[in-house]
């Protein structure tokens, strides 16, 4: 009745109508367009209506005990894992629930920020999956983060009934405060079947090795203690930062502290311990020395070590802040299992000692030098920021550590866990110890057009002993090779690889017919090597095989004026560069440089056409920290007039290029590998006056 | 507008927009995205897990008083009746017993086994085994000193149907008379449980609170920093020396015929793994040569299957030391135990393991990173391991192929550092003694050369790795100058006189032997002040608390030398500091009709040796000659008052293996005799022939020869060349004649 009445009247408000609608439309086009565009720009991520399903548990659901003999092998479904070399595997988070008892009580707290910043860091990982069938592990929503925030009965039954449960196989627990008062266990007291924990504090008792994780307990303080952070200046010695120690701890150590005071007057103070302050209640931030209060962590900065002994749990947050500034932990705790130790080595970082031995401690410890306390305070911020320093870092560690572990093939070595990045650090990827026992030598001839120089060149070199096969890279397009008939007829192999662009890095390709552990690169118009010097720098290669061992040399040398880089090519006290024209080096240095070295410096060699010999020398410096070695005196390799190849290859043009080439890969590299060294190798009796019969390596020393 | 009408126009507004919302909302899809997206601000509020930590320690007792106190009572008991699952090195190790020294105390023979009338009943390997431990270093013969025992009951082969098996161990080791529940005690096991099951735990004797080192161990099974993982090795294994590793010429790319080779047995009769009856599924012929055998045992007829008579036709038609030397990678799996052989095997030929043996625990884990050696296949996914080798890089098998010489080579080749590196691991884990890193343990030249006190660490570096950490060694060098004669002669103060003008040199330091009164100071030489050190007992390479720098340059006193020599051979020690850098150079060779090793002073192509009358070397390898090498040599060369300096050299050349570096044209660096010195022993034959017994006595407490040939010298870079003297550093050199 009404609304027809409306109606009626409406009808004759035609205009109304059309504004009203209008209105709407606008409205409600604001609200759903307009408005959750509004509302994101203010809040990052997007507002969704969470649907929280919610469980009632049983009061005598069942629940499977603990494993306590669980291995990787045995408890562990490794099926699930499909099978990606390179590291993959899925991890399945379940929905969002509430639990329950039959009570209607919720079975713990409410999910707290930490464990929901878990849950987050793996959804946004490489890791996660959306389906439970093709996840290989399986990481519930409920938080089981401290033990002091659920109940341990309900919360085992409600992890029990999980959909894809299955006793617990492949299911992945994090806990970082196990154990409640008063005996506080050193693992999570859930019986949870065949689970793995992630866990911080374990004992070596309750971890099971190659099974469980070990991971860090997240503390908010630490980030803030690690900002300004200097390690000079620092007036005390060892402190104590726990103020929940035993008291027969701080008796003793208050009795070192004072016998140290008395015995020893220095401007350091050796020891100091730290007890709670009566007035602070449960403030972290706060604690006493002889009724000082002092600020946490002005404490944890002001100190060269921390002592950190067993509270009720095993790994205390203080672990943590000390680490993170740059306080060495000494840790004395027995039988703690130190978060990620199974790829983190410590011993870099932290003094273990032993809790019944602290009056020996500050003898060995003030022994340290210095030198060593600034290394291991670097180290330990290094490992808490790469490793601890927050939720999400700590999940992606775990989840890496279990990738490792389902693929132990693709694991980062120990070097890769545990060196911090080193700007003038070196690998040395040939590191074998040995003198090279190789027979022979591959020599690699670039040549393009000049077929005189390159005959003569091959005919010279192929009468050498150690010499096994020739290959010659033709470099030009335009004219193929001679005729093989036309090539000299020499005993050992000949290869010509034909080319399909005219790129210089041609020649530092790692081709299949290189056989043999040494290279001798060449240019096709060095004429001027006696096979005396070959042989002998041959020889010289085996001594130092990881090191490019030739016959012309360069220099570089710092510009005061300019503020760069110069490349000198004169005959100097110093060389840092030997040229690839005639030089031996290793062969996995053609692989370095075709695939590892920097490809902007590939590329530009291969577009100007020079300085690859350069970028073979920033190369090798820049992994092995080490300069080339020139072998003989030789100087002059095309003709014996012909003082240098680039002395009088004139060209000012040409010296340009190289000191901007110098310049620019010292810029990519970020500092200078070259290393400039005053000396060159000689045959042991070169120049002695001795019967040449006797001598080897008669025919060495000429210019 | 009318009031009524607003008031219509606002209601129409109203009604129309929820229509349309209801109309939206029906259309949009349901969220299957999960779930965990909260409100921002939501998140926010959510507690900390922290919230609840200081609620609950307790209000009124001395927090942490339960958990101390339980800490008092770990649970550990010492009984020799059974053997502790619980010991840790906390609890079941008395480390006050190695508070400054780390020493072993081997049990001396019974006193009826000494007087002959019982016949040892020691294996001859356990046998080789103590008597390296009793000629090492770590040995002492009070075991109020000792901080680790070795009983000398043989507990090598616990596997009762073994010749080797040593029976009634329970009643012998109630007689040890230091045993005190097994505490400090070490064990040293290879096999352990017999057929059918072979049982790990199964030792038939129980070992309390003793430390087990033993072959084949599950990780579970092992106490974690307790028990060591020990190698599995042959009874013919070298006491000392030991074979190199096969890899002598180290190709890029590896270039085998096989990528992945394996010949054993399998267990037909069922005491073997599964594994081993399933892996000939992997063979292909072509580059999988996975060849097993039925033949084990003696009835193995009696279990055969049909594929039995296929199996040891193939099995027969390749040879195992072919197949190792010619194949990339070795299948490993276990056997009858867990580890076998063929892992040392396959090690050693630098065919990189591919492990199938779950839950093993590599020997010497504690310490060794085995990911860099080694490729963990897991037994449950066997046909995934072609797919798995295949995805490797050729880089990384560049460098697993590389660390398995090392490793083996440091760690593996002979007895004597199988068992000197199970000590060293138990040393790391005292707290007082530890101080090596996994850098140290798993680079070359590796732990058991790098002997150094933690509170010395970094002190100066080690030689070696300086690349590695972006380092260079201390610019400048101490002079030793190694006086034998009584006087301060004219040579020596022009000596001095050259050294003080080279601007490396910090300090100058005469070691005094002739003049041993024990007291040091200073004196004035040629106006310089020099250290006066006497009292050492003519060791020349006595650590010297004195000696700031990392270079050493070590002089007699009546050496010849310019100071541009100096200046340049330190120039050549900083690129190499881990060698010998010097002038004299002496050689030594085979003489196959004298079967023994001779020794030259004639100028020859080749050198092995630099004189340490003329030579720099980093001060690490006086610590090391001190204090690591093995007691006889050192008395070989206190006797003959001899021969120090051709120790060193197969020192250094046994840690780095390499050769020293010769710098220089300088032959003669002794003032001539006629000078009116002294009379150099040098000069006499006997001296000569003194060092030729040295050489041999050397290699044989060596165990191999570790001196090698360099046939290069280093000169400065303009050296001799025809361009003006002005131009060039290092005028001197030039002028010194050979």
């Amino acid at each position: 009745m009404f609304i027809r009445l409306a109606c009626c009247r409406l009808l004759r408000h035609r205009k109304l109508i059309y504004i009203s609608i209008f209105i709407s439309f606008l409205l409600s086009f604001v609200y759903v367009v307009v408005l959750p565009h509004v509302l994101m720009l203010f809040q990052k991520p997007p507002s969704k209506v969470q649907e929280v399903c919610q469980y009632v548990i049983p009061k005598d659901s069942p629940t499977v005990p603990t494993n306590s003999r669980c291995t990787f092998f045995d408890c562990f479904n490794i099926y699930r894992c499909g099978h990606k070399f390179n590291g993959d595997f899925k991890v399945y988070v379940y929905p969002m629930a509430r639990h329950v008892d039959e009570d209607f009580i919720p079975i713990g707290g409410k999910m707290s920020k930490e464990y929901h910043s878990i849950l987050s860091a793996i959804v946004e990982s490489q890791y996660y999956t959306t389906n439970p069938e093709e996840a290989c592990v399986f990481v519930s929503s409920i938080d089981t983060l401290n033990q002091n925030r659920f109940r341990v009965k309900e919360t085992s039954q409600a992890l029990a009934l999980l959909p894809h449960w299955n006793d617990g196989q492949n299911h992945l627990i994090f806990n970082m405060v196990p154990g409640t008062a008063p005996d506080y266990k050193t693992v999570v007291d859930l019986s949870i079947g065949k689970s793995m924990v992630a866990g911080a504090g374990f004992d070596s008792w309750t971890y099971r090795s190659s099974f469980d994780i070990s991971i860090a307990i997240y503390s908010n303080l630490a980030n803030s203690l690690s900002n300004n952070y200097t390690f000079q200046h620092r007036t005390t010695f060892i402190s104590t930062v726990q103020t929940n120690l035993h008291s027969d701890f701080i008796t003793s150590l208050k009795s070192i502290e004072k016998q140290k005071s008395t015995t020893q007057n220095m401007t350091m103070s050796m020891i100091r311990v730290i007890e709670p302050c009566s007035h602070s209640g449960h403030d972290r931030t706060i604690i006493c020395h002889e009724n000082i209060t002092y600020n946490y962590a002005d404490i944890l900065a002001d100190s060269v070590f921390c002592l950190i002994l067993p509270g009720p749990r095993l790994m205390d947050m203080v672990f943590i802040d000390a680490l993170a500034a740059g306080c060495i932990p000494i840790v004395a705790i027995n039988h703690v299992v130190l978060p990620f130790f199974e790829v983190i080595d410590w011993k870099r970082a932290v003094i273990m000692w032993s809790e019944t031995e602290l009056n020996t401690l500050l003898d060995v410890v003030s022994g340290i030098p210095l030198d060593r306390r600034k290394e291991m305070s670097a180290q330990g911020r290094w490992l808490y920021q790469t490793y601890l320093s927050s939720l999400k870092i700590i999940t992606m560690t775990t989840l890496k550590i279990l990738s490792q572990r389902l693929h132990p093939h693709s694991s980062d070595f120990y070097e890769n866990w545990n060196l911090r990045p080193h700007p003038v650090s070196a690998r040395n990827p040939l590191f074998l110890p040995y003198m090279s026992d190789s027979t022979g030598f591959t020599a690699i001839i670039l040549s393009y057009n000049r077929i005189d120089s390159l005959f003569t060149l091959i005919n010279m070199i192929s009468k050498a002993p150690s010499l096994q096969k020739i290959i010659v890279i033709w470099n030009n397009q335009l004219k193929s090779p001679p005729h093989f008939s036309a090539w000299p007829k020499i005993d050992v192999s000949l290869k010509v690889v034909q080319t399909t662009a005219n790129k210089l890095s041609n020649r530092f390709f790692p081709y299949r017919e290189i056989e043999t552990e040494a290279v001798l690169s060449l240019d096709d118009d060095i004429l001027m090597l006696t096979l005396d010097e070959i042989e002998f720098g041959f020889q010289v290669w085996k001594e130092f095989p990881d090191h490019i061992v030739g016959f012309p040399s360069r220099t570089h040398i710092w510009n005061n004026k300019t503020n760069t880089w110069k490349y000198e090519s004169e005959w100097k006290n110093e060389i840092s560069m030997v040229l690839t024209g005639a030089a031996f080096y290793h062969k996995y240095w053609n692989q370095a440089y075709t695939y590892i070295m920097p490809n902007i410096i590939k590329q530009w060699v291969d577009e100007h056409m020079n300085c690859e010999d350069i970028a073979m020398n920033f190369l090798v410096s820049n992994t092995t920290n080490k300069a080339p070695i020139k072998v003989t005196p030789k100087k002059k390799f095309k003709c014996p007039q012909c003082t240098n190849t680039e002395m009088l290859s004139v060209d000012q043009g040409h010296m340009a290029i190289r000191t901007s080439c110098v310049n620019m890969f010292a810029a990519i590299y970020g500092r200078m590998p070259l290393k400039t060294v005053e000396y060159r190798v000689d045959p042991v009796l070169y120049k002695d006056v001795f019967p040449t019969k006797l001598k080897r390596y008669n025919n060495v020393g000429e210019l | 507008m009318q009031a009524k009408k607003r008031f219509i126009l606002i209601w129409l507004i109203v009604l129309l927009f929820i229509l349309i919302m209801c109309l939206l909302k029906r259309t949009r899809k349901p969220e299957t995205l999960l779930n965990l997206t909260y409100n921002a601000n939501y998140v926010e509020n959510l507690p900390s897990f922290m919230d609840d930590w200081h609620q609950s320690l307790e209000v009124g007792r001395p927090p942490a008083a339960k958990t101390y106190e339980a800490r008092q009572q770990v649970p550990y008991h010492s009984s020799h009746k059974k053997t502790n699952k619980n010991c840790r090195m906390e609890t079941c190790f008395d480390s006050s017993r190695c508070e400054n020294n780390f020493r072993v105390f081997v049990y001396p023979l019974s006193e009826l086994e000494t007087s002959g009338l019982m016949t040892s009943t020691r294996s001859v390997l356990y046998q080789k085994m103590l008597d390296i431990i009793v000629e090492s270093r770590y040995y002492t013969d009070e075991y109020t000193k000792a901080c680790v025992f070795v009983i000398a009951i043989d507990t090598l082969d616990r596997d009762p149907l073994s010749p080797d098996y040593l029976r009634n161990i329970p009643m012998k080791m109630q007689r040890l008379r230091h045993w005190n529940g097994g505490r400090n005690h070490v064990i040293f096991n290879l096999y352990s449980g017999s057929w059918p099951d072979y049982n790990e735990d199964d030792l038939g004797f129980h070992t309390g609170d003793a430390i087990l080192a033993k072959a084949s161990m599950s990780v579970t099974n092992m106490r974690p920093g307790f028990d060591i993982s020990f190698p599995l090795f042959h009874k013919k294994h070298p006491e000392r020396g030991g074979e190199p590793g096969f890899v002598r010429s180290n190709t890029y790319p590896i270039t085998k015929n096989y990528k992945l080779a394996f010949k054993g047995k399998r267990y037909v009769l069922g005491s073997g793994s599964e594994t081993r009856n399933s892996i000939f599924h992997l063979h292909n012929g072509k580059d999988t040569i996975v060849v097993t055998t039925c033949k084990h045992g003696k009835n193995w007829k009696d279990a055969q299957d049909e594929r039995c008579d296929v199996d040891n036709t193939l099995y027969e038609k390749y040879d195992y030391g072919s197949l190792l030397k010619n194949s990339t990678f070795c299948l490993v799996p276990r056997g009858r135990r867990l580890g076998s052989y063929r892992f040392l095997e396959a090690l050693q030929a630098g065919c990189i393991p591919v492990l199938l043996s779950n839950n093993w625990a590599l020997p010497f884990d504690e310490v060794i990173d085995w990911n860099k050696a080694v490729i963990w296949a897991d037994e449950r996914l066997l046909f995934q391991v072609p797919e798995v080798i295949h995805s490797i890089s050729e880089i990384k098998l560049f460098a697993l192929r590389q660390q398995t010489q090392i490793l083996w080579e440091q760690y593996f080749n002979t007895i004597e550092k199988i068992v000197f590196t199970t000590f060293e691991i138990i040393k790391e884990r005292l707290p007082k003694l530890q101080s090596r890193d996994g850098i140290v343990w798993n680079t070359s030249p590796g732990a058991l050369v790098s002997q150094h006190l933690y509170t010395e660490y970094l002190n100066f570096n080690l030689p070696f790795n300086y690349h590695l950490f972006g380092k260079q060694p201390t610019p400048n060098f101490t002079v030793v100058i190694f006086s034998q004669h009584n006087s301060l002669n004219t040579p020596l103060y022009r000596l001095v006189r050259n050294l003080a003008a080279s601007k490396y040199l910090t300090q100058i330091i005469i070691n005094s032997c002739a003049d041993n009164n024990g007291k040091s100071g200073y004196q004035k030489i040629a106006g310089i002040q020099i250290l006066v050190s006497s009292g050492n007992d003519c060791r020349r390479f006595e650590p010297l608390p004195f000696i700031k720098t990392e270079a050493i340059l070590s002089l007699d006193d009546d050496v010849v030398i310019t100071t541009d020599e100096i200046d340049f051979a330190f120039h050549v020690w900083q690129s190499f500091p881990d060698r010998i850098v010097g002038f004299p150079a002496r050689s030594h060779y085979w003489d196959n009709s004298k079967d023994s090793w001779l020794y030259t002073s004639k100028w020859t192509n080749e050198y092995s040796i630099i004189l340490t009358g003329a030579a720099f070397y980093h001060q690490y390898y006086n610590t090391l000659y001190t204090q690591w090498l093995s007691p006889l040599l050192i008395k070989t060369v206190e006797q003959s008052h001899n021969c120090e300096d051709i120790l060193m050299n197969f020192l250094v050349s046994h840690v780095t293996r390499r050769p020293p570096i010769k710098v220089s044209q300088r032959k003669h660096y002794k003032e001539q005799a006629n000078n009116g010195m002294p009379k150099s022993p040098w000069n006499d034959p006997d001296h000569f022939m003194q060092r030729q017994t040295c050489l041999n006595t050397f290699v044989v407490l060596f165990g191999y020869m570790p001196l090698l040939q360099s046939s290069v010298r280093f000169d400065p870079i303009l050296f001799k060349d025809p361009v003006s003297n002005f131009r060039k550093k290092y005028k001197q050199i030039e002028l010194v004649s050979n």
